[in-house]
């Protein structure tokens, strides 16, 4: 009853802003209407895949997740240094009650918004087919990545500063490292070793393996995806807790 | 049973100890002024009491539970309106209410009844649709007043419930807090000492995070021969300090 409470009120906090609306389902619609005109109009013995709707409408169902970091840091700082957590903090609420209050209505936010990309992906052209639905899911799994950076930037700085640090420099990373923009299989050396290491690559490549049916691969990629997220989970909720009981950090 | 038993209660942030060895018992439905000059101790000790933050000594006893070893029996009994507004912005004024109804426990037609009784009582009526970040500032301190009223509380901290009001919304939270006289135990602490005089049962004088004098109105002024409470708080502060 507390998590759902809690959960409903941070969706309310969120989708009443009309800044948060715009990012969270304009964008990536946004990018994938234009990266699908770009594609148009390359000439097929270009050999550019990455702008290929099979390839592009996971990338724009990751990227629109990615702001599931900034909404979950937003509501977060905000509570924080707006004494409203100091309040939340002196009721019954337990530790569960806010992991799962903050995490829950923004896995449901990139439900949502991942099965509005797909659905205009559709409109350009990718097949509709039962892996549509799966691949949602899978962007709901992966975008714990991008909540958990959220709530462990939440957790240590202000609002503005997660604005600077999940909206600036974490969009830009994510798109650098993701091959959502630039061909990764085309690339080699540094860059490619770097992609490799993080996770924002893998997020897109689960996504894009669950979409076109091949399931037996994506472990690979879910695991590195899985595994980041949990460390910074595990960091976040270490940082909550001891804001929780009054240490300092 | 005494609604609040704290001894030996202390604080201390590495070299700096912002409560020392509090001993303090208020009696339930009783209404205990804590004063003090800023930095005095008086929110570290509302902190510890509500559970906000653990004790480095000592203990404190509210309505029979402990605040370190039984934390949640504690906080489903009291309530807090912290020193800043502390509203939802996005929330309206009746969703911020029920939604603090609700995690206290009260199902949902129960929370909006709650909150429906508490916007009148407290002139909330009017802006009840509006989104708190829409008030004004002494609006919205009235709807943080107003949260902390609505689980119906044993004990009450109420850390500068008035500041930034103007003097119609005072005396109006005034008169609500007479009214739970009696009922609810509450620990206010302020900078008026108008506010002091008018409501409290008792008094608590902190200095440098220890309780320099305790009694009531009456008895502080006669133990420092004065005859105004701001009088007996200027030579208590000043002598201990």
């Amino acid at each position: 009853m507390r998590v759902f409470l809690f959960a409903s009120r941070n969706a309310k906090e969120v989708l009443r802003d009309p800044v948060n609306l715009f990012f969270g389902l304009g964008f990536p619609l946004v990018l994938l209407a234009l990266l699908s005109l770009i594609n148009a109009s390359l000439a097929p013995e270009a050999g550019n895949l990455a702008f290929w709707i099979r390839n592009l409408a996971p990338g724009a169902a990751m990227f629109g997740s990615i702001f599931m970091a900034l909404f979950a840091g937003m509501v977060l700082a905000k509570d924080r240094t707006s004494s409203f957590l100091t309040r939340l903090f002196t009721s019954p609420m337990t530790p569960s009650d806010f992991l799962l209050g903050y995490t829950a209505p923004m896995v449901v936010m990139t439900m949502a918004q991942s099965a509005i990309t797909f659905s205009v992906a559709c409109f350009f052209g990718l097949p509709f087919s039962v892996h549509i639905i799966m691949a949602i899911f899978m962007t709901a799994i992966t975008s714990l990545l991008f909540i958990g950076i959220g709530l462990l930037t939440g957790s240590l700085t202000n609002d503005k500063a997660v604005g600077g640090i999940c909206g600036a420099l974490l969009t830009n990373l994510a798109g650098v490292f993701s091959g959502i923009f630039i061909p990764v299989d085309l690339i080699d050396g540094v860059f490619k070793t770097i992609t490799n290491m993080l996770p924002f690559y893998h997020s897109v490549e689960a996504i894009r393996i669950i979409l076109n049916g091949s399931y037996g691969e994506v472990l690979p990629h879910l695991a590195v995806v899985m595994g980041y997220s949990a460390v910074f989970f595990l960091i976040a909720i270490v940082a909550f807790q001891r804001k929780m009981s009054g240490d300092r950090i | 049973m005494s609604a609040i038993a704290a001894t030996g209660l202390t604080k201390k942030y590495k070299d700096v100890t912002a409560v020392d060895n509090l001993d303090l018992a208020v009696e339930q439905g009783e209404l205990f002024a804590l004063l003090g000059v800023n930095g005095a101790g008086k929110t570290t000790t509302i902190k510890m009491l509500s559970c906000l933050i653990k004790p480095t000594n000592g203990q404190a006893v509210l309505l029979g539970d402990n605040i370190v070893s039984a934390p949640y029996a504690v906080k489903s009994k009291i309530n807090i309106s912290p020193q800043e507004t502390a509203v939802a912005p996005n929330l309206s004024v009746t969703e911020n209410l029920a939604f603090i109804a609700g995690i206290y426990g009260q199902d949902s037609r129960q929370a909006q009844k709650s909150a429906g009784e508490i916007t009148a009582q407290l002139g909330l009526d009017a802006v009840r649709k509006k989104k708190a970040k829409q008030l004004s500032g002494g609006m919205q301190r009235r709807l943080s007043v107003a949260m902390a009223l609505i689980s119906n509380p044993q004990i009450l901290f109420l850390d500068e419930p008035t500041l930034g009001l103007d003097v119609l919304a005072r005396r109006e939270l005034w008169t609500l807090i007479r009214a739970l006289k009696g009922k609810v135990t509450i620990i206010l602490t302020t900078h008026y000492m108008d506010e002091v005089e008018i409501l409290s049962d008792r008094v608590g004088v902190m200095v440098r995070g220890k309780m320099a004098a305790i009694g009531t109105v009456a008895e502080l002024t006669e133990q420092t021969g004065t005859s105004k409470l701001e009088d007996a708080f200027v030579i208590l502060a000043g002598e201990a300090a």
